[in-house]
């Protein structure tokens, strides 16, 4: 009946090579995970401790523990996303539910579309510029306002292109059946669009979460010092306007580059701390985020 | 203004772009009986019911001239699109369940519109659910979505949306190419029954369809009005275009 020809065998051996082909490139993006996570937790874990996330630099920070950069990190991961979040979300919703195809959103695509491929350093020094110098928060001074806005800057074109797209995935016979029965567009973007592309548009959010935690150059000109102690271990103790604050990103660049006298694995747990509090963030938000589909209504 | 026209459309051209889709067609639809428009894809069937509840200009590049008038007031001009839009029914040819309850469903354009009484909505919902043939199926699961319906039962909660916000016109595009002839012929049956209510636009490609139910047809191709008359006409070896004759029984060519 069914006899295996030259023909046959030869596509079936071909479709065995494509599969392992294929399958040994996919295995081996699993390589580096391991070995980068991997080696820098075995060499970071010996430093780690109680006292080391939850008390101030000492000795240059040679000694002591990262809990400055810690809360520097989370303020300035806050407020550029409290700027950039919302900013992105309506924009995008602008631009996909409203906007017709005219010379206005043509020059607004090109922006988000170029501007999404601005080096970061770059944009550091125009934070330096308009956010330090021009807007002058804090008497010409760094200030975290002027880092989490650098950073908004710098991630409202992502935010923009990932919320555009979530919007662009809900069916369009959605929308005209609400504008058939009457719907204003405003009504059929709040009780049909956004509730059905929320997980997605958050997704893109989420994922800036990790670049505004470890964008080192940017921050670096505009509002975090290499070292700026808390009083205490309080959480409120930056002023957002007024103060320059400590960063996990920086403080491992001046940890594994300019201090002295430095424990061997103190670096390797300041990246382990830094990948932990991405990981924890995104673990959050992916949980979060098959909440939501667990409830997706098509 | 007393008219025995509830739709009155002159001259009307349409275009994408500078593609031109209808060349200045003129006709009036009478209240409260069944108009069929028959004709092959790309006639403009879909985008003449578009045009009149000015849902084309969601389409860029899209515009119209001429004029569509609705109770003697004209489309283009109206002051309350959305009224305009709520006076006319629209079923699109796939059914389409809003990502919502069937309930939510069906009270979504009363919603908009802004009532907010629970109990006139009850009431309404259940009224258009019995009006549509879907209200014995679903009574007991009105708080399930509407999407996990079947195809026959989603089209047929599509009309009952398009019942919702009580419109004195039903436009039906294609209805039932996405259902099972039994389903088909249910809602027919409501057709005949609403038809004592409003008017009804049935656009279709199955001419039996409009010959069952319809009381005049008009025949549009290419964005040309071919012939439109009363059946017994459009049905008949008395048509005035050959066209006609030949598309209703099937040797166009």
């Amino acid at each position: 009946m069914f006899t295996e020809t030259p023909f046959i065998r030869k596509k079936r051996r071909n479709e065995v090579i494509a599969k392992f082909f294929f399958g040994g490139m996919a295995a081996a993006m699993v390589i580096p995970l391991f070995l980068i996570v991997g080696y820098i937790v075995i060499q970071g874990w010996p430093s780690i401790s109680w006292e080391f996330l939850t008390e101030n630099p000492r000795s240059g920070g040679a000694k002591g523990g990262i809990w400055a950069a810690i809360v520097g990190t989370f303020y300035i991961v806050f407020f550029s996303l409290a700027f950039s979040a919302p900013i992105g979300v309506l924009a995008a919703v602008y631009l996909n539910e409203y906007a017709t195809e005219n010379w206005f959103t043509r020059i607004v695509n090109l922006a988000v579309i170029n501007l999404a491929g601005v080096p970061s350093i770059v944009h550091g020094l125009f934070g330096v510029g308009a956010f330090v110098y021009f807007a002058n928060f804090n008497n010409g001074k760094k200030s975290i306002i002027a880092a989490a806005l650098t950073l908004a800057v710098m991630t409202l074109p992502v935010i923009i292109a990932s919320t555009k797209e979530a919007l662009a995935a809900v069916p369009r016979q959605f929308r005209e059946a609400c504008w058939n029965v009457g719907a204003t567009r405003w009504q059929t973007i709040w009780k049909i669009v956004l509730p059905n592309s929320i997980s997605g548009i958050l997704t893109g959010v989420i994922l800036q979460v990790s670049r505004t935690a470890g964008e080192t150059a940017p921050v670096m000109l505009t509002g975090v010092a290499t070292y700026k102690l808390l009083d205490s271990t309080g959480l409120f103790l930056y002023h957002p306007i007024t103060d320059q604050c400590m960063a996990l990103s920086m403080h491992l660049y001046y940890i594994a580059t300019q201090a002295n006298n430095v424990p061997h694995s103190t670096p390797f747990a300041i990246a382990t701390v830094l990948i932990g509090v991405v990981l924890i963030v995104n673990a959050a938000a992916i949980s979060f985020r098959v909440y939501l589909r667990s409830r997706k209504k098509w | 203004m007393a008219s025995n026209k509830k739709i009155e459309v002159h001259d009307l051209r349409t275009f994408y772009g500078a593609k031109e889709v209808h060349h200045g067609i003129s006709f009036d639809i009478a209240p409260n009986e069944i108009f069929a428009i028959i004709g092959p894809a790309q006639s403009g069937k879909t985008t003449l019911l578009r045009a009149i509840n000015r849902t084309l200009e969601f389409t860029a590049g899209s515009r119209m001239t001429g004029s569509i008038k609705v109770d003697g007031e004209d489309v283009q001009k109206t002051s309350n699109v959305y009224e305009l839009r709520r006076k006319i029914g629209m079923v699109a040819p796939l059914p389409v369940g809003l990502p919502l309850t069937i309930y939510d469903n069906v009270a979504f354009a009363p919603r908009a519109s802004g009532i907010k009484d629970k109990s006139f909505l009850d009431a309404h919902v259940e009224k258009c659910l019995r009006q549509a043939a879907l209200w014995e199926e679903v009574k007991d699961r009105l708080d399930s979505l509407g999407t996990k319906l079947s195809g026959g039962q989603q089209q047929r909660l599509t009309i009952a949306r398009a019942l919702s916000h009580q419109p004195e016109i039903l436009c039906l595009d294609e209805f039932s190419i996405a259902i099972d002839p039994v389903t088909t012929m249910r809602i027919e049956d409501v057709l005949k029954e609403l038809k004592k209510e409003m008017t009804i636009i049935l656009v279709t490609n199955l001419v039996q369809q409009a010959r069952r139910l319809a009381s005049r047809t008009m025949f549009l191709w290419n964005g040309d009005i071919i012939e439109l008359d009363h059946n017994d006409v459009m049905f008949s070896d008395k048509t005035k275009d050959k066209r006609t004759y030949e598309y209703v029984n099937g040797i166009f060519g």
